[in-house]
């Protein structure tokens, strides 16, 4: 059994336009102590995903359609927030982009560290503290007996990113989602928060869903990857398959559109871009979502929605098309 | 050998910051502090960095936006500090520059006609309102969008379309010079690589000049002929594109170059992971700037500060110890 499976997940948005399908049926299996990459464009539905297994999503305008959050089995869709919250922190954890907005400027980085450790393991304020400082020692924050009793904005991004690390692995989960952890980070930074989080996964062993729209983090981090396109998967393989041998046009597309600095300049050829943009997911039409940006399409295309089909073991994807790349 | 486009000699912003009861300047950033690079006509020159660098600034203050605090920048080998208004605003239609935020950067009340063709207005590039519309639709059709889009407002496109919409602006002027600040970034890959696409064209069809400030390595490296890399307000090094990816001369690039992901599983990579974080520009460390976090660091680092010296053909950096 999987650790997580979600199943033809539907979460969508109320809008003065009509309704949004920001999440249109999604599929995704995470095992124990596995690392999945779910990669996409702005506005795929990627972050609602990962928003909705915690059920962070604001109710309204937002609303769980149709679907299963399967956690270890056991739906947490019909849950309600106090059952929600034994799962938050203490089974699955949330690591946010911007670590500034997302830790509370008027509380210590310790007593943020310590409110999860309290609240779920029931340790007293001083165990909690003092647990606070292993953690900051566990993301390699230097002197943290000091550190503990610093408030957020005396730490910089990447360090501000390290106590987020901290809070979100302090009770030990077995799901880390990290939704696009290094993305407001600069490039050095970001080397060392990915190292960060790869050192710790071994150590502790949980699984990690990492939400990111650059594929060169996905290729360095995740074992397996998702692709998501306008609110559904497009594509699903092992990392490896996934970049040598894309079966998606819209995935074949995205990496041949990326700058490829490790390249020689014979090798460098003109960057295929994706000719136009996303689809408005305001009560979309049946069919391929991509199908109008995509370079191989047929009529069929346009008629059904293709449905995600198993090509090759362990490779899905969404195509009624054998598209070779 | 003809004269370079720009030559930007010694240039130093440092912002003053102010503090106390009477809000008097008790210290300064030092932004920038001491750049020099040389830019021939048609040349696209990268800047990289990681944030507070200085190369946003540096752009800004080769156009004048900001008032360089020292230094010289020379535009055809005119001193673009010492002229005065009139000089100045025939300047700005030689040098031109794109904005990172696209949703930022046009203004909302504004059709996009009256955007693109406020430029042929105000350096009084077309005489009438029949002329301007031409010349806009004209401009629109070259940057990918059509032309009956002119009398929309910006909202109505997207991040992509928006960033097209001021590139039409910065060319309607036919500027020699276009400063590209982080144009991409905010961009999705898909849409990104149209607007690189798009930027190299148009260099090509009017042979256009650009300093492309980025701090995405892989981008800068694809678009730019030559490279330079600031670390805290200075140049650490400048090279051919291709020949700082593979012979990175100072430790801060090779660490920064080893830090970029490459969307390849199968590429095997040593990466050189630098401890700790950029210190403030506000007290610089003394000597090299980036001796607290080099690995290579000697005594004589922390007192004398490098200078740019070539290494290799076209290729200089500042260090006392490179590769």
């Amino acid at each position: 059994m999987a650790l997580l499976e979600i199943k033809g997940l539907k979460t969508h948005f109320k809008t003065d336009d009509g309704w949004l399908h920001a999440v249109d049926g999604v599929d995704i299996a995470i095992d124990r102590s596995e690392t999945v990459g779910i990669v996409g464009e702005s506005g795929c539905g990627k972050s609602v995903t990962a928003k909705t297994v915690l059920k962070l999503i604001d109710m309204p305008p937002g609303k769980i359609v149709a679907g299963q959050v399967l956690w270890k089995g056991r739906d947490l869709v019909p849950l309600g927030p106090e059952e929600m919250q034994k799962i938050r922190a203490k089974e699955i954890s949330i690591i946010f982009q911007e670590p500034m907005t997302s830790l509370n400027p008027v509380y210590t980085v310790g007593e943020q560290i310590a409110e999860s450790l309290r609240l779920h393991e029931g340790l007293s304020r001083k165990d909690a503290l003092d647990r606070a400082v292993d953690m900051l020692k566990l993301v390699r924050i230097p002197t943290p007996e000091r550190r503990v009793r610093d408030y957020p904005h005396q730490f910089s991004g990447g360090m501000r990113q390290r106590v987020m690390i901290a809070i979100a692995l302090a009770c030990k989960p077995q799901l880390v989602i990290a939704d696009e952890p290094t993305t407001a980070l600069d490039v050095t930074i970001q080397a060392q928060i990915l190292d960060l989080l790869a050192q710790l996964k071994d150590e502790m062993g949980m699984a990690v869903m990492l939400i990111t729209h650059a594929m060169g983090v996905v290729a360095e981090v995740a074992q397996r990857v998702v692709v998501m396109y306008a609110g559904k998967v497009v594509e699903e393989a092992p990392v490896r398959e996934l970049f040598a041998h894309p079966r998606h046009p819209y995935t074949q597309g995205l990496i041949r559109s990326i700058p490829r600095i490790d390249l020689d300049a014979q090798h460098k050829v003109r960057l295929e871009a994706i000719p136009g943009t996303v689809p408005k997911l305001i009560e979309p039409a049946e069919g391929c979502r991509f199908a109008a940006r995509c370079k191989y399409a047929v009529a069929a295309c346009v008629q059904a929605t293709p449905p995600l089909r198993e090509a090759a073991p362990g490779h899905k994807v969404a195509c009624i098309l054998d598209v070779a790349s | 050998m003809t004269a370079p486009l720009l030559q930007v000699k010694g240039l130093k912003k440092h912002f003053p910051l102010r503090g106390g009861l009477l809000q008097r300047v008790v210290d300064h950033v030092h932004a920038v502090d001491g750049v020099s690079f040389e830019l021939a006509a048609g040349e696209t020159l990268g800047l990289v960095g990681e944030s507070g660098c200085g190369k946003s600034t540096t752009g800004r203050c080769v156009l004048r936006l900001i008032e360089p605090t020292a230094g010289e920048v020379l535009f055809e080998g005119r001193d673009v500090g010492a002229m005065g208004g009139e000089e100045m605003r025939a300047l700005a239609r030689d040098m031109q520059i794109i904005f990172q935020d696209p949703f930022a950067s046009l203004n909302p009340r504004m059709t996009v006609g009256a955007i693109v063709g406020e430029g042929l207005v105000i350096h009084k590039l077309a005489n009438n309102a029949r002329a301007i519309e031409e010349r806009v639709a004209q401009l629109l059709q070259t940057v990918g969008l059509s032309a009956d889009q002119m009398r929309r407002y910006p909202h109505e496109f997207s991040g992509g379309q928006r960033q097209r919409i001021g590139i039409a602006r910065a060319l309607a002027v036919n500027p020699k010079l276009v400063v590209c600040d982080e144009a991409v970034s905010a961009l999705d890959v898909s849409i990104q690589a149209q607007v690189i696409n798009l930027l190299e064209d148009l260099r090509t069809q009017f042979n256009l000049t650009y300093i492309f400030i980025a701090h995405d390595l892989s981008v800068v490296e694809h678009i730019s002929h030559r490279v330079a890399v600031m670390y805290l307000g200075r140049i650490v090094e400048v090279a051919p594109s291709r020949d700082l990816y593979t012979s990175p001369k100072h430790p801060y690039t090779e660490a920064l170059l080893s830090a970029v992901p490459i969307p390849d599983p199968t590429v095997a990579r040593k990466r050189v992971v630098l401890q700790g974080d950029v210190p403030s520009p506000i007290r610089p460390p003394p000597g090299c700037h980036f001796h607290p976090r080099c690995p290579r660091a000697q005594a004589q680092c922390k007192v004398e500060a490098p200078v740019l010296r070539e290494l290799a053909p076209g290729h200089v950096a500042a260090c006392h110890f490179p590769n």
